[in-house]
């Protein structure tokens, strides 16, 4: 089902062909990181803290080098003097300092798992037994693991030079306050017929990928490092390697492998420096896998989150004031996605009065990184409930009550523009006329819960080449690893500019010497910003094609037409000619054609959800299981309805997990206790129903098909939409993820005896 | 270092030998000696299906067998689904359905989904999701991929009894 705005007579965009890299994934063929081996080539290990805050006092190798098969040991000492300074890579914003003491710590451990030292031995088991033998000295210290515990007066102070903007030079665990506000807050609640205000509380929870962290280093004696990794940006992996080993980015090329999942976890580097040091030291190309333990103790989840929303409507259901404090968890070092979470939180509503306070604190826990929507779904769990009770409170149906305050084009932003055109009334009504609302649910314990969410969506800077074949075919080059089926989408743009069946192009992700700079796979932006740069490329081949023609034809360029994949001659009855026929005259009028695009554009169209959800709850267990669920999105334009489903389906499912079980488990001692796939337990078919899905097509005017990008958004509504529906159902308002069983038995008890209470007091 | 032990086994219908140490899996046998690196690690701890294999016709993890173990036995790896280059039905099946995103965990997926469907032709929705539980997708919510598996199951059956047909 789709609900189109967009125009446009298609031959291949919107149509579903087979992805090109599909038979290299289902016959085994297709090469991830851990999937590469050289001859001679080294295994690496990192040793890692078992303390959550600690002074290092000594380390030790000597013994472990001794170990036969051991060749070479790096700690921090091996790392040159990063600095103290924030520079942009992408879209993170990246402390070269910090980043090098997360790659092996300096002078501290700042969480479970920090990596110490890497060894290099000639397998894997012995790299492992190496670790063992490495001998560390620590002054163990008091952990801080919570926001609460953090922010507290005479916390226990993480990083000594850490300051912030507000409280002078004062040693602080706070990096950062941000605010955001518009109108008179104190005028409107006193508007206000309801006022509901809660607070939420999140865990932290991890992207999830199947595939670890990998990395294949090769140092040359020339200087050069070539890097083979599975990452969201070969271009960021390069940029960001080069800080941390103190390495010019010419000196260094990234080869991006097949990437199995990265959600956003995948847009930094953890191992990368050490395959090269290691590689630099043994003269051997060395490869490091993590164990699915280190991913979890030591890539870069997303943070938990303390979130108070005090939220006012007036009876007729307008929004009229909104009072938010929200401070996230941001691990060993500052650059927690809370503004981004204070950006989105109410942004799909027009609110005329609001402040928005939000704490960016470090805690001793790994430093997190970004994930789908980054920021936004803890944000939108307690913005979403709140609004959720306020529509009851005003007697109007939650999608409605969405509808009456929800932005459209010329709403003011957070930040004040107008919005362009968006698609989030779309997607509520959309909702609203689905079988699936429309449907009525029976049973007992059941409950129906809807909610929406919002995100930016993101251009930065993307290349392209399309290269015309001897024979007639193509290839497009972009520098976008392919997370989710984006090579797809590539080339069946390519394919529709050139007027050639998607077959006849062959679409690569090159590495960062053979192809222009492309910033990260992330913030939904490939489709977007990359495609713009393959549609741009692709029209440029096509201007050489006609120029090539008209040389055949001895007529001026403006004198030949190029419609339907074949040149024509204006005017008189020259037969037209395909590019196929055209090929072969390549070398005679000029040689290859290779059209070119660079593009850093600023038309980014956000994106909205809106997603229903129908649970059932057991009342002796506190079991949620998830009966129904539909998504509706607005995707712009939807070049492969498949994929775009599949980012729909896969962000939903990951809501649903975040909802219902996911968190991360420290013990007092900031060890973490649940650091393996049996114990963080990610949704298995078995828990998921069928996610059906409503593509919106609002075509977004800042791009030439009309695309936003569709990775992210998927992932905000789900938990929201989770808590109204237990709400429905049991009549408890959660204000905790995950709700888990125990949680939510108890609060499903607590509810029945203040209810048994309060019939006794009657 | 342990010493190896000389195994012979079939692996995808080629008999085979190779050396192995103790402690390796069959996981890294497969991966690290034999090159057949279709099967995935995810986990080690046979919690997400990515290495999942068939030992004479059962899926199992493979990170959670040695190698040494494989003495004997019939392994058929996600490189043996495919006959003469023609892809098998299931596999034709997820491209389709486009039932992968990033595909790291497909090959997992091929090999419990061919293992369901070679004892069970006829499976419901819920005897495929009960069947694929122990396999983790992170990237398609699972919805794709059970479509593809019941499709897949639909065509094979349609298939056989063409074949079954009298002439």
């Amino acid at each position: 089902m789709a609900a189109s705005t967009t125009t446009g007579d298609f031959k291949v965009i919107g149509t579903r062909p087979i992805r090109p890299d599909g038979v290299d994934k289902v016959t085994g063929r297709a090469k991830f990181g851990a999937d590469y081996a050289f001859p001679g080539m080294l295994h690496g290990k990192v040793l890692r803290s078992p303390h959550a805050h600690a002074i290092i006092k000594s380390i030790k190798i000597d013994k472990a080098l001794k170990l036969p098969g051991v060749k070479a040991i790096v700690t921090s000492k091996d790392l040159p003097q990063a600095e103290n300074k924030l520079e942009q890579s992408g879209e993170l914003t990246v402390n070269p300092r910090h980043l090098s003491m997360n790659i092996l710590a300096h002078d501290k451990v700042l969480y479970d798992g920090h990596a110490i030292a890497a060894v290099a031995a000639t397998s894997p088991h012995i790299a492992e037994e190496a670790l063992r033998l490495i001998e560390v000295e620590y002054e163990v210290l008091p952990p801080v693991m919570t926001v609460d515990a953090a922010m507290r007066p005479g916390a226990p102070i993480l990083l000594k030079d850490l300051r912030n903007n507000e409280e002078g030079d004062k040693p602080t665990n706070v990096a950062q306050h941000f605010q955001f506000k518009r109108g008179d807050v104190a005028a409107g609640f006193k508007a206000a017929d309801y006022v509901i205000e809660r607070e939420f509380n999140t865990a932290m929870v991890h992207q999830g990928y199947i595939e670890p962290h990998n990395a294949v280093g090769i140092y040359n004696s020339d200087g050069q490092a070539t890097i083979y990794c599975s990452t969201q940006g070969a271009f960021d992996v390069r940029s960001l390697s080069a800080h941390v080993l103190g390495m010019p980015v010419g000196k260094i090329k990234v080869v991006p492998a097949e990437i199995g999942g990265g959600f956003g976890g995948k847009t930094t580097i953890y191992l990368e420096p050490l395959s090269v040091l290691l590689s630099k030291k043994t003269g051997a190309p060395v490869k490091l896998v993590m164990s699915r333990s280190e991913v979890l103790r030591a890539s870069g989840p997303t943070p938990g989150s303390k979130i108070k929303v005090k939220m006012g409507a007036t009876s007729d259901g307008k929004l009229v004031a909104a009072e938010i404090w929200m401070a996230y968890e941001a691990g060993a070092f500052p650059g927690s996605p809370v503004a981004a979470g204070a950006l989105c939180i109410i942004a799909p509503y027009t609110v005329e009065n609001f402040q928005i306070d939000a704490y960016d604190v470090v805690v001793n826990r790994p430093k997190t990184n970004a994930y789908r929507a980054p920021g936004t779904t803890q944000a939108a769990f307690a913005s979403e409930t709140v609004i959720d009770e306020l529509a009851e409170k005003c007697g109007i149906d939650p999608i409605d009550f969405r509808i009456n305050n929800g932005v459209k084009e010329g709403s003011p932003q957070i930040m004040g523009p107008p919005f362009k055109r968006i698609g989030f009334i779309q997607t509520c009504e959309a909702i609203k006329n689905s079988p699936h609302y429309k449907s009525k649910l029976t049973g007992k314990f059941r409950g129906r819960g809807v909610a929406s969410g919002f995100w930016f969506n993101a251009g930065m800077q993307s290349s392209a080449m399309v290269n015309i074949h001897t024979d007639g075919t193509a290839s497009v080059v972009t520098g976008s690893p392919d997370i989710g089926g984006s090579r797809a989408s590539m080339a069946m743009i390519a394919a529709e500019v050139l007027g050639m069946p998607m077959t006849d192009v062959r679409p690569i992700t090159a590495d960062t010497d053979s192809i222009g700079h492309t910033d990260v796979t992330a913030g939904s932006r490939v489709t977007f910003a990359t495609g713009m740069a393959v549609y741009e490329a692709a029209k440029d081949a096509v201007r050489q094609l006609i120029e090539r023609a008209a040389k055949v034809w001895e007529k001026k360029p403006d004198e030949v037409e190029f419609r339907d994949g074949m040149l024509h001659a204006k005017g008189n009855g020259v037969p037209p000619m395909s590019i196929k026929q055209l090929a072969p005259r390549f070398p005679r009028t000029g040689g290859p054609i290779t059209g070119r695009a660079s593009v850093n554009p600023r038309g980014v169209g956000p994106g909205f959800a809106t997603t229903v959800v129908d649970v059932e709850v057991d009342p002796d267990t506190g079991k949620v299981q998830v009966l129904r669920c539909t998504i509706a999105q607005d995707a712009g334009k939807a070049i492969h309805p498949s994929y775009v489903e599949g980012q729909m389906q896969g962000g939903t499912a990951q809501g649903i997990g975040w909802a219902l079980n996911e968190e991360y488990f420290y013990d007092d001692k900031g060890t973490l206790r649940n650091s393996s796939f049996l114990d963080y337990r990610i949704p298995t078919c078995l828990d998921l129903p069928m996610i059906e899905t409503i593509i919106v097509e609002e075509a977004n005017p800042g791009h030439p098909l009309g695309v936003r990008g569709v990775g992210e958004v998927s992932i905000v509504p789900p938990v929201a939409a989770v808590a109204n529906a237990i709400y429905r159902a049991v009549g408890v308002r959660m204000t905790q993820t995950p709700m888990s069983p125990p949680r939510l038995l108890k609060a499903i008890l607590k509810h029945r005896g203040a209810a048994q209470h309060s019939a006794a007091a009657d | 270092m342990s010493k190896k032990t000389l195994v012979e086994a079939t692996i995808n219908g080629e008999t085979i030998e190779f050396l192995c140490e103790p402690r390796q899996s069959l996981l890294e046998a497969l991966r690290d000696v034999l090159e057949l690196t279709g099967s995935k690690e995810g986990c080690l701890t046979g919690d997400c299906g990515a290495c999942t294999v068939l030992v004479d016709g059962r899926a199992v993890c493979s990170c959670l067998m040695l190698g040494v173990e494989a003495q004997g036995k019939s392994i058929v790896t996600v490189e043996g689904l495919a006959t003469n280059g023609v892809l098998s039905v299931l596999q034709n099946k997820f491209l389709e359905h486009a039932a992968l995103q990033c595909g790291i965990c497909t090959p997992g997926f091929l090999i419990s989904a061919k293992s369901l469907l070679d004892r069970n032709p006829k499976p419901t929705e819920h005897e495929v999701r009960y069947a694929l539980a122990g396999n983790l997708c992170r990237c398609t919510g699972y919805d794709k991929i059970v479509k593809a598996v019941l499709d897949a199951a639909a065509d094979i059956r349609s298939q056989g009894e063409v074949k079954a047909a009298p002439r």
